[in-house]
């Protein structure tokens, strides 16, 4: 009758969903590939390398500062390092040089990562932070956008790619100006089905609206991803810059070019939607969401910058934990209005 | 089909996989008597029965050993005919070891029952029913054990509308009330007559989880015409038979926090429950016996039992074939709120719906990831808590800023921390905590008490 081993007494629940972190991260990656083949497909040789050197640097970055124990068992092994290497690299110009994007990955991960005690302790989404790290040092380099027609062939390295730390960089390619930058500075519209799909000048994940949504719309649908935080930025950017336009549709673009430029599909998608660095509550996404909508619709006609995503979600990031602690949800038999059942 | 509602169900929640296939058709077996069973004097919520048989006594299977030991608490009788054994300490499936009548079974007995007799239920008044309840010693066979006589006695100023009869079973594992619905409709059926009587109910609702479809159509097909009932079909969802879910899926209304089912005028039974006070009234029988499944992958041969309330868990056990060798842990009900046993002595009580042995690769210990805040959990606490932020309170030791989380409105059902990505024992650490402010609480209590006397 008795066991071969003794019983064990453990605490209940027994029965758990097949589902942890290191595989939400892998579905993460699995969104982002084909967005990461369409900019190695458009910009070559230095884009992949672009992309390798985040990752591997913000992966070794968190091992080497979290204990240098075995790979298995250390915090990197989690894959959230890949994921926030490679929405780095993702927010970078084509021609980086390759030091500049290890220089940002490397302030991702302990300024925007380590230093806050690591995974889900962050304030600021990581790569964000290694993004504007970049972007207050090196201005010029991270905006220098080149169009995917002015480079021959695939292993064409782009002159500057493999520049030598601290040296100027050669910015040999012709320089093209991003939608937002023509329209900001120029007062050019791009063509919305050019930027839908992918035929503009930006940085390596922003090109492409139809890729990113596909790989957003996979992941909410696989409830990965918070829907609330995209679609309500969506709606904020398109009814703010709506409004503008009806006030001087001379002096502001319509709501569609919005949505469809610079850095908002990815930023939306995939930066805002940080579950550690957006609110947890469903009423707190909505206005976290309508926070940042607003926010880069400012930036980008107020501000002196084209561009605003970024800084919108560093400020929304900032604002969560407050918006947190005040969207506590009704709990249950505390007489709030309740919504009929949901299968 | 007449009284068949469509299928509702409540908010929140998660689907556990069932696990129910390799009992839900085994039907209910008597299991012999054992040598010996062992009757705790606290098999309920409450305060514990007194002893009222003496060492070396002979009893009667059905004959009341001890009596109610307040209000909220029930008498207790001998499952078996024989011979008082003795009255000592004993592993008590809580952990603890309890004061518990040993009786040493006649197996020469014809065992039958004390005192049998029909009980004339129609002419008796609604507080007579309720002694008689009491008498029986009925508790919820749900699993929470509470003495049904209190539950059934109306507060001043309220009143019940509606009997709910819970037949969710929505443990993982767990098959027994399936089998009670369809082999006891009609002891399921008088129990919810006796039930309108005493609480003068206008309306009884049966709510049955749609993975048991045999027995919402059974129990349709035989629903009385005396009283007004519903079969409402509820979607297979975890925790779908809590008494607030259920509440809220059938009645759309949500029970106060801090308050009783009474409150919104309902009062909610077991299908268990209802038909041993179905069988109390046909025959006089006593809670002596109850419904058991035995099921998981480390027993040798699941069934439905019909046990004797005080059968050692070793009995039970062997009856089914004993345990495989990779079975590790033993749990007292299913495996999301069950108890895990560490003895094997322990007996079958008067609220043990089910038996089920995990085996090693089901323990697999996982690896504990930080919390990403990707609120799984909030879309799955049935009463709409904050998981996550009370997670990270109870992990920094704030148990007292987690009283303003509504901690003490955690229900322990465990959904959050079976959706948790990061493998967070997030239930564990909340009843750790409710335990703490539980505590706390009653110290304040007790010096605000001494200050007053002095």
């Amino acid at each position: 009758m008795s066991t071969g081993a003794p019983l064990i007494v453990s605490a209940t629940p027994f029965e758990k969903r097949p589902l942890d972190t290191p595989r939400i991260m892998r579905h993460v990656c699995y969104a982002l590939a084909p967005v990461i083949f369409a900019s190695v497909y458009r910009f070559g040789a230095s884009a992949l390398l672009i992309i390798l050197t985040c990752v591997v640097t913000c992966a070794l970055s968190e091992w080497l500062l979290s204990g240098r124990g075995p790979w298995r068992d250390s915090p990197a092994a989690d894959g959230s390092a890949v994921v926030t290497g490679i929405l780095l690299a993702l927010t970078l110009p084509p021609g980086l040089p390759l030091w500049m994007a290890a220089l940002g990955a490397v302030v991702a991960m302990v300024f925007g990562k380590l230093l806050f005690g690591g995974l889900g302790q962050n304030v600021f989404n990581p790569s964000l932070v290694g993004r504007a790290f970049l972007q207050a040092c090196f201005p010029v380099a991270l905006t220098t956008w080149s169009g995917h027609s002015d480079w021959g062939g695939f292993w064409d390295l782009r002159g500057d790619t493999l520049a030598w730390p601290l040296l100027s960089p050669v910015f040999d390619g012709v320089s093209s100006a991003t939608p937002l930058a023509q329209m900001k500075f120029e007062g050019v519209a791009t063509d919305l089905g050019a930027m839908f799909y992918g035929a503009i000048p930006g940085s390596l994940g922003e090109t492409s609206a139809l890729l990113l949504l596909i790989g957003g719309g996979y992941l909410a649908a696989r409830r990965f991803l918070n829907w609330r935080i995209p679609v309500g930025i969506f709606l904020s950017v398109y009814l703010c810059a709506t409004a503008l336009n009806l006030i001087d549709p001379q002096r502001f673009p319509d709501g569609a070019h919005h949505l469809l430029a610079g850095g908002l599909m990815l930023g939306a998608i995939y930066m805002a939607t940080d579950p550690v660095t957006s609110p947890v509550t469903p009423l707190g996404a909505w206005i976290f969401a309508a926070g940042i909508g607003a926010l880069v619709v400012a930036i980008r006609e107020f501000g002196g910058l084209p561009e605003g995503v970024m800084y919108a979600i560093l400020l929304m990031n900032g604002a969560t934990p407050l918006i947190d602690r005040f969207t506590q949800p009704a709990i249950y038999g505390s007489g709030a209005p309740r919504r009929g059942a949901e299968p | 089909m007449k009284g068949l509602s469509p299928i509702r169900s409540f908010r929140h929640g998660i689907h556990p996989a069932e696990h129910k296939e390799t009992t839900r058709e085994r039907p209910i077996q008597r299991i012999p008597f054992p040598d010996e069973v062992v009757l705790p004097l606290s098999q309920h919520t409450g305060a514990p029965s007194r002893a009222v048989v003496a060492r070396g006594e002979r009893v009667q299977r059905g004959q009341r050993i001890a009596e109610a030991g307040g209000y909220v608490s029930v008498p207790l009788h001998a499952s078996a005919t024989g011979r008082v054994k003795e009255i000592a300490r004993h592993h008590h499936p809580t952990g603890r070891l309890d004061d518990a009548i040993v009786i040493e079974v006649d197996h020469a007995s014809a065992q039958t029952l004390y005192d049998e007799h029909p009980i004339d239920w129609q002419s008796r008044s609604p507080a007579q029913l309720l002694e008689v309840i009491r008498d029986g010693g009925f508790v919820g066979l749900g699993g929470a054990a509470f003495p049904t006589h209190v539950k059934l006695a109306l507060p001043e100023g309220k009143r019940a509308r509606w009997l709910m009869v819970n037949g969710c079973e929505c443990e993982p594992y767990l098959t027994s009330d399936h089998r009670i619905m369809l082999e006891w409709a009609e002891w399921i059926f008088l129990g919810a007559r006796v039930l309108t009587r005493i609480l003068g109910t206008e309306k009884t609702y049966i709510g049955v989880e749609t993975n048991k479809w045999d027995a919402i159509k059974h129990l349709a097909e035989h629903l009385p015409d005396d009283i007004d009932c519903e079969l409402v079909p509820l979607q297979t969802h975890y925790p779908q038979g809590a008494e607030k879910m259920l509440i809220s899926a059938v009645l759309e209304r949500e029970v106060p926090s801090g308050r009783l089912p009474i409150d919104v005028h309902a009062v909610v039974q077991n299908v268990g429950t209802l038909a041993g006070i179905g069988e109390l009234v046909a025959y006089g029988q006593p809670l002596i016996e109850r419904v058991v499944t035995v099921t998981g992958p480390g027993v040798r041969a699941p069934a439905t039992l019909l046990v004797p309330v005080g059968t050692r868990l070793s009995d039970v056990l062997a009856h089914c074939g004993g345990l495989t060798d990779d079975a590790r842990e033993i749990l007292y009900g299913g495996p999301m709120m069950g108890t895990p046993q560490q003895f094997l002595d322990v007996p079958i009580l008067k609220g043990t719906s089910g038996i089920v042995c995990l085996t090693e690769g089901q323990l697999r210990a996982r690896r504990e990831y930080p919390c990403i805040r990707c609120g799984a959990c909030l879309d799955a606490c049935p009463v709409f808590l904050n998981p996550s932020t009370l997670g990270a309170l109870a992990r920094a030791g704030h148990y007292e800023q987690m009283m303003d989380y509504h901690v003490m409105d955690c229900m322990e059902c465990g959904s959050c921390t079976y959706v948790c990505p990061s493998n967070i024992p997030l239930v564990q650490r909340f009843r750790v905590a409710k335990g703490l402010l539980r505590e706390a609480q009653a110290r304040e209590r007790e010096l605000r008490d001494k200050e007053a006397a002095a």
